[in-house]
């Protein structure tokens, strides 16, 4: 369904927006289920008030302080890993090419790991993250560049680079003395416990810089999927395209897992999981946005919840969903 | 079921084996493993001799000859030996195991830690101790084993699922994202015990000490057994490398191969990684630069990786312990830092599938 509009026109598939708003609904009844359950429950209306500073003070404090900045950076974070797993999924053109197995989560990790052992603070430790996160994927880069890198090759590179900073994380806990190592090792999990604004507003930023550049060269990486002759044969500069790609891609998990940590798997499914949702014919940025979103928050509500009142660090439920979608993806192609 | 592994169809026929060169001949060859063999004494007694308290080789000999209960003598005996020699079966096996499987999956990639069949054991083992209580190394080295067969099926369908059939760059992804998320399924189960995870920390990243000698004993037989059934599949592995239907026509049963191949790598990874955790790259690396050395016959491929593989571990063993010292860099660390770079030069030349 085509909808035109002066010199612009959209294409616009029914299942997908619909799939798009259950999303969207899904999303929000998560965010309305986090804020308000828990330990003090805070009946739905009263959300509405504290948020804008009418309600009682405790509920203020559990909403505004507490809750709200947890969900939005886990909407968010879960958002820009969505993305950055459709964006490689895409150039690898394989439904497990996800940041998380070629370097750059791995690499992220180092650098915060290192920011830990040099007593930074919650900032330096994101800041950590997301250099080693860049510095890796630009060193992977250039590593598989062979006049233009080929998605394979990327993804072959990328994996020695993961086992080599997966090592060296592992030296470095080893090494580390026992405070530093138990903050790292708590931060390598992964986790949206005690996330303030000042998670969420860096990401938030990030997320509306990167968000239309995305979107800008999703197109041109729907016809680099079919291979890059053919792309040059419609005219697409594959080189520049797919350069610009990887580098929002990598910015992408590097703003998120310097929020939230190495969040692993979240990338890996949800952009997977979205195509099956829309049956589109190949991964989508914005329904793999929405799906992330889903997918993180829903992933560490459970975490709290499940065996409340032990609280689960959310990269536990989500390592269960990477091995849920590993059993889904051979199930699926089995015929 | 249709093969885990799509043909490639070349035109190669039976080759005439006679006309080599010099270095490929067969007295050549034993004698090159003779000093191979001779290489891995010298490294085994180094690694003995050589670590955080480093004893003069006479003492070394004394432990051996003359123990009279000193500190070094027991040191000798109680530490450094039982790890030597299980540094020995580690290497064997995982070396084994490697040339085995690019052999079985045409994939120069393969590599029983790249491929997650090690981390699958890894899970197994994890399992037994931390969720079942169990501490006898020869009951949950069959989760071990349990482990590493699930895994490699697992890691086949996933790779050869889709229309585009299996390409050693499918199979490696494959391999990480399932040994990523059994690494993870595993380390979460630990969290939660913390007694089991003090205890499995460094096995988890893999390391060649604090397994008792009795550990290896219970583990030994296993090993050997693997080690055995490898090595009996070079000729039909041999043959199937020229195709499932010419292999056929010689009179090779390609499906017991392929099976039996499974049986041995699972036994020889299984074992391994119940021993000394999940290590990677030592079977990736060692058959490659075996073959480089002996050529495609795998009736000196693979007892060289057998023998080749436990001098490299060794080594890198004894480096993580000097570079360290008082501590020490668990074998692991040491040979995912040797052994990426090297893995990042062989996945970018242009022929990756080239074997």
């Amino acid at each position: 369904m085509n909808v035109r509009l002066g010199p612009y026109s959209v294409r616009l598939a029914p299942r997908a927006l619909l799939a798009g708003v259950a999303l969207l609904l899904a999303g929000c009844l998560v965010a309305v289920a986090a804020i308000s359950t828990g330990e003090f429950t805070v009946p739905v209306p009263d959300i509405i008030t504290a948020l804008f500073g009418q309600g009682t003070p405790v509920a203020e404090l559990i909403v505004s302080k507490l809750r709200a900045p947890r969900v939005v950076t886990g909407l968010l974070v879960g958002a820009a890993f969505g993305m950055s797993g459709a964006i490689f999924q895409s150039l690898t053109r394989n439904p497990l090419g996800s940041p998380d197995f070629i370097g750059f989560t791995a690499g992220a990790s180092t650098g915060g790991i290192i920011a830990v052992v040099a007593g930074g603070s919650a900032m330096t430790i994101a800041g950590g993250a997301l250099a080693g996160c860049v510095i890796t994927a630009a060193l992977v880069y250039a590593l598989a560049f062979r006049g233009g890198v080929q998605g394979y090759r990327l993804v072959l590179v990328g994996i020695g680079a993961n086992a080599l900073l997966l090592a060296v994380n592992s030296y470095l806990l080893t090494r580390a003395n026992i405070n530093d190592a138990a903050t790292a090792g708590a931060w390598l999990t992964g986790s949206l416990s005690g996330r303030g604004w000042d998670h969420a507003i860096p990401v938030a930023i990030a997320l509306a810089v990167l968000v239309p550049v995305c979107l800008y060269v999703a197109r041109p990486m729907r016809m680099i999927e079919m291979g890059d002759d053919a792309a040059k044969a419609m005219g697409i500069r594959v080189e520049p395209v797919r350069a610009v790609a990887i580098a929002a891609g990598v910015l992408l998990s590097g703003v998120a897992t310097a929020a939230a940590g190495p969040v692993i798997f979240v990338a890996l499914a949800a952009p997977q999981l979205a195509r099956r949702l829309t049956r589109s014919p190949g991964v989508t940025i914005g329904a793999s946005a929405l799906m992330g979103a889903v997918l993180l928050t829903g992933a560490d509500l459970a975490a709290q919840r499940l065996l409340a009142p032990t609280q689960l660090p959310v990269g536990v439920l989500t390592a269960a969903i990477g091995g849920t979608y590993l059993a889904l993806l051979l199930r699926k192609d089995r015929h | 079921m249709r093969p885990a592994v799509t043909m490639v169809e070349t035109a190669e026929g039976p080759e005439e084996p006679a006309k080599g060169p010099v270095w490929a001949r067969p007295a050549v060859l034993a004698t090159g493993l003779v000093v191979a063999l001779a290489a891995l004494v010298l490294m085994a007694m180094a690694s003995v001799a050589l670590g955080a308290r480093s004893v003069p080789f006479a003492t070394v000999i004394d432990a051996f000859l003359a123990p009279d209960g000193s500190n070094d003598h027991t040191v000798i005996r109680e530490l450094r030996v039982p790890r030597t020699l299980l540094g020995l079966g580690v290497g064997a096996t995982l070396g084994l195991a490697g040339a085995l499987m690019q052999s079985l999956t045409r994939n120069p990639l393969a590599d029983p830690g790249l491929l997650g069949i090690n981390e699958g054991a890894a899970l197994g083992v994890t399992l037994a101790l931390g969720v079942f209580g169990l501490s006898d190394p020869a009951v949950y080295v069959w989760f071990a084993f349990g482990g590493a067969a699930l895994a490699s099926v697992m890691v086949y369908s996933l790779a050869s699922a889709g229309r585009s059939g299996s390409s050693p760059v499918r199979l490696t992804l494959a391999g990480v994202a399932l040994g990523m998320v059994a690494t993870a399924i595993a380390s979460a189960i630990l969290r939660m015990d913390s007694q089991t995870f003090d205890r499995m920390r460094f096995w988890l990243t893999g390391s060649l000490a604090g397994q008792t000698a009795d550990t290896l004993v219970r583990l030994a037989p296993f090993m050997v057994a693997g080690l055995v059934l490898g090595l009996l599949l070079a000729r039909p592995l041999n043959t199937l490398a020229l195709g499932d239907d010419a292999g056929k026509a010689l009179g090779v049963a390609v499906g017991r191969t392929r099976a039996l191949t499974g049986v041995a790598v699972t036994l020889l990874c299984g074992a391994a990684t119940a021993a000394a955790g999940p290590l990677w790259f030592v079977g990736l690396i060692v058959p490659h630069a075996v073959r480089a050395l002996v050529g495609p016959d795998q009736r000196w491929v693979l007892p060289y990786s057998a023998v080749a593989a436990p001098v490299l571990l060794l080594g890198a063993d004894v480096v993580g312990r000097l570079i360290a010292r008082p501590g020490e860099v668990q074998v692991g660390i040491v040979w995912a830092v040797i052994g990426a770079p090297i893995f990042i030069v062989l996945a970018r030349r242009k022929r990756v599938a080239a074997l």
